[in-house]
């Protein structure tokens, strides 16, 4: 059977696809075993069953859905002003010596420390509103783009750009047609640590004094012992997160088509 | 040492039987160093218009030097160099873009509205019009290098510089762009120069040899062989023994040029895979 369905390849049924889900699988049927039978008492893990029939619950009523989009807006406006400026400061840095000088010292200053310490400043600054959840989501995105596409534009063949400068192209568009895309593999790669970046920073930032956001229900939930609510959370960042990346591979699978990995798929 | 005198190199007037056209190239007194001693040292050399010139050397003969001076690459601190605006040039490697298709990549910097028009039409002179929107990444070696020459023919060069630029090839695929670039030479009629250390490519394709030593031109002979040329002429072998000694290959040190037929093994210069096929 498994080798007969190794010659049709995506085709019928492959055993080899699902097995890797087995494990989980069990882990998850042991985990019930174990709440049905009263061995893992319900304060300190809730049953798989429970914490489905929350979900189920809490997306019935609107409830997931009205924090997850206060989430999502928070994340997305973060990652909107950090990317931004991440990539603006690595092209200033990048493409100049000039601006080498003026950006980079500062910017690797500031990335070796733990953005996260940062909490404290950020309240007395911006208060408990929602600037300081954007402030720290902007923050912790901004480095990784800005390390990868610095590294990007400086790691370009420099023969593919004397080639190109050879055949009469511009500073401009040397720029546009050999370095950015030159530099967009890396970049993207950083685009995804910053997006696993943002969503770090929106765990914390919730944490601060939300009255709203997936945050805000994980730790409300704390405070009454709703393991399950807290386990509904901790799967929604889940999927949000993979769902952030699967974004992203996307956007690698449509720019970087000129790859061979993805020619030959 | 060295069984040519530097100076019966220099007088082009001797060398050169085509020295009515006019001259493309002009250098005199070029002198480059990189910190150590003179790389080139008050070279002179003048280019005809459409002549296919041969620069041979050894490796750090400052060969890649003279031809990135030419195309602009580097500048030339001491001496004076004319070169036409209108000139190109095809490295050791393709050096495609890879995020650019085939005909983009030939078309690179191209002005004008019938960019992808011209791209292909040179395309298709190289004989890869079905691989005209591939990516450079899936392209064989062969298929790269005739992008690399469409993407300079497409330029209509009035000095085409090609430095090296079948080196990286197997000995099969490196015969038939030969082939290729002295057949696109004489459709189009640049004035080439190519950078080589390949004695027998330089003896197939040149209608004049030059040898680079000590950062001047030591040797400068005109090839007066019949097209197309073949490994085992008579006169084949004897202007390759003479540049070969010229290169200063041990072996030939001293010895006298031998007449036809050639030895069976026959040493090449450093650098090189397999001599090329004997006679092929």
């Amino acid at each position: 059977m498994a080798t007969l369905s190794l010659t049709q390849p995506g085709g019928g049924f492959r055993i080899e696809r699902f097995r890797r889900f087995i494990p989980p699988l069990a882990i998850v049927l042991l985990w019930q075993a174990g709440s049905s039978a009263g061995l893992i008492p319900p304060r300190s893990i809730a049953s798989p069953a429970t914490i489905i029939v929350t979900f189920w619950t809490l997306l019935a009523s609107g409830e997931l859905l009205q924090h997850l989009l206060v989430s999502l807006g928070r994340v997305t406006a973060g990652l909107a002003i950090g990317v931004t400026t991440g990539a603006a400061l690595a092209l200033i840095a990048g493409l100049s010596r000039r601006g080498e000088d003026l950006v980079d010292a500062t910017m690797q200053m500031l990335r070796t420390l733990p953005f996260l310490a940062l909490v404290p400043l950020f309240i007395l600054w911006f208060g408990i509103g929602e600037t300081p959840k954007i402030a720290l989501v902007a923050l912790g995105s901004a480095f990784p783009i800005y390390l990868t596409l610095f590294a990007g534009i400086r790691g370009v063949d420099a023969k593919l750009v004397e080639a190109a400068s050879v055949f009469g192209l511009s500073q401009r568009e040397l720029v546009r047609q050999v370095i950015l895309p030159g530099a967009l593999p890396s970049a993207l790669v950083g685009l995804r640590y910053s997006l696993g970046s943002a969503w770090l920073s929106l765990v914390i930032g919730e944490q601060i004094n939300a009255s709203s956001g997936i945050g805000y229900l994980v730790m409300t939930a704390r405070d009454f012992l709703r393991t399950d609510i807290i386990f509904v959370g901790l799967i929604v960042y889940a999927l949000l997160g993979l769902g952030a990346d699967q974004l992203v591979r996307a956007i690698e699978r449509s720019v970087l088509r000129w790859r061979p990995s993805f020619v030959k798929a | 040492m060295r069984p040519v005198p530097l100076s019966a190199a220099r007088h082009r007037a001797d060398t050169e039987p085509a020295a009515a056209r006019p001259d493309v190239v002009r250098i005199r007194g070029l002198t480059r160093s990189f910190g150590g001693p003179n790389i080139l040292d008050g070279l002179d050399l003048d280019i005809a218009d459409g002549a296919f010139v041969a620069l041979l050397g050894r490796s750090g003969s400052g060969k890649s030097t003279l031809l990135r001076t030419l195309a602009g690459l580097d500048p030339a601190p001491a001496g004076t160099v004319t070169v036409p605006s209108e000139r190109t040039v095809v490295f050791q490697e393709p050096r495609l873009l890879p995020w650019k298709s085939v005909w983009r990549n030939v078309a690179l910097g191209l002005s004008g509205s019938n960019a992808r028009g011209r791209a292909v039409a040179a395309l298709q002179e190289v004989g890869l019009s079905h691989r005209i929107d591939a990516w450079p990444l899936t392209l064989s070696g062969g298929e790269a290098s005739r992008t690399a020459l469409a993407r300079a023919l497409v330029r209509e060069p009035r000095l085409l510089l090609l430095d090296e630029p079948f080196a990286a090839l197997d000995a099969l695929t490196r015969m038939k762009m030969q082939g290729l670039v002295g057949s696109l030479w004489q459709a189009h009629r640049p004035a080439v120069l190519l950078v080589t250390h390949d004695v027998d490519e330089a003896l197939l394709l040149a209608d004049r040899v030059l040898v680079l030593a000590e950062g001047r031109i030591a040797t400068d002979i005109p090839i007066a062989l019949d097209r197309p040329r073949r490994h085992g002429d008579p006169g084949f072998v004897r202007l390759r023994a003479r540049l070969l000694a010229d290169l200063g290959v041990d072996e030939f040190e001293g010895e006298a040029v031998p007449a036809a037929p050639r030895p069976a093994s026959r040493p090449v210069p450093a650098g090189h895979g397999a001599p090329a096929p004997v006679g092929a």
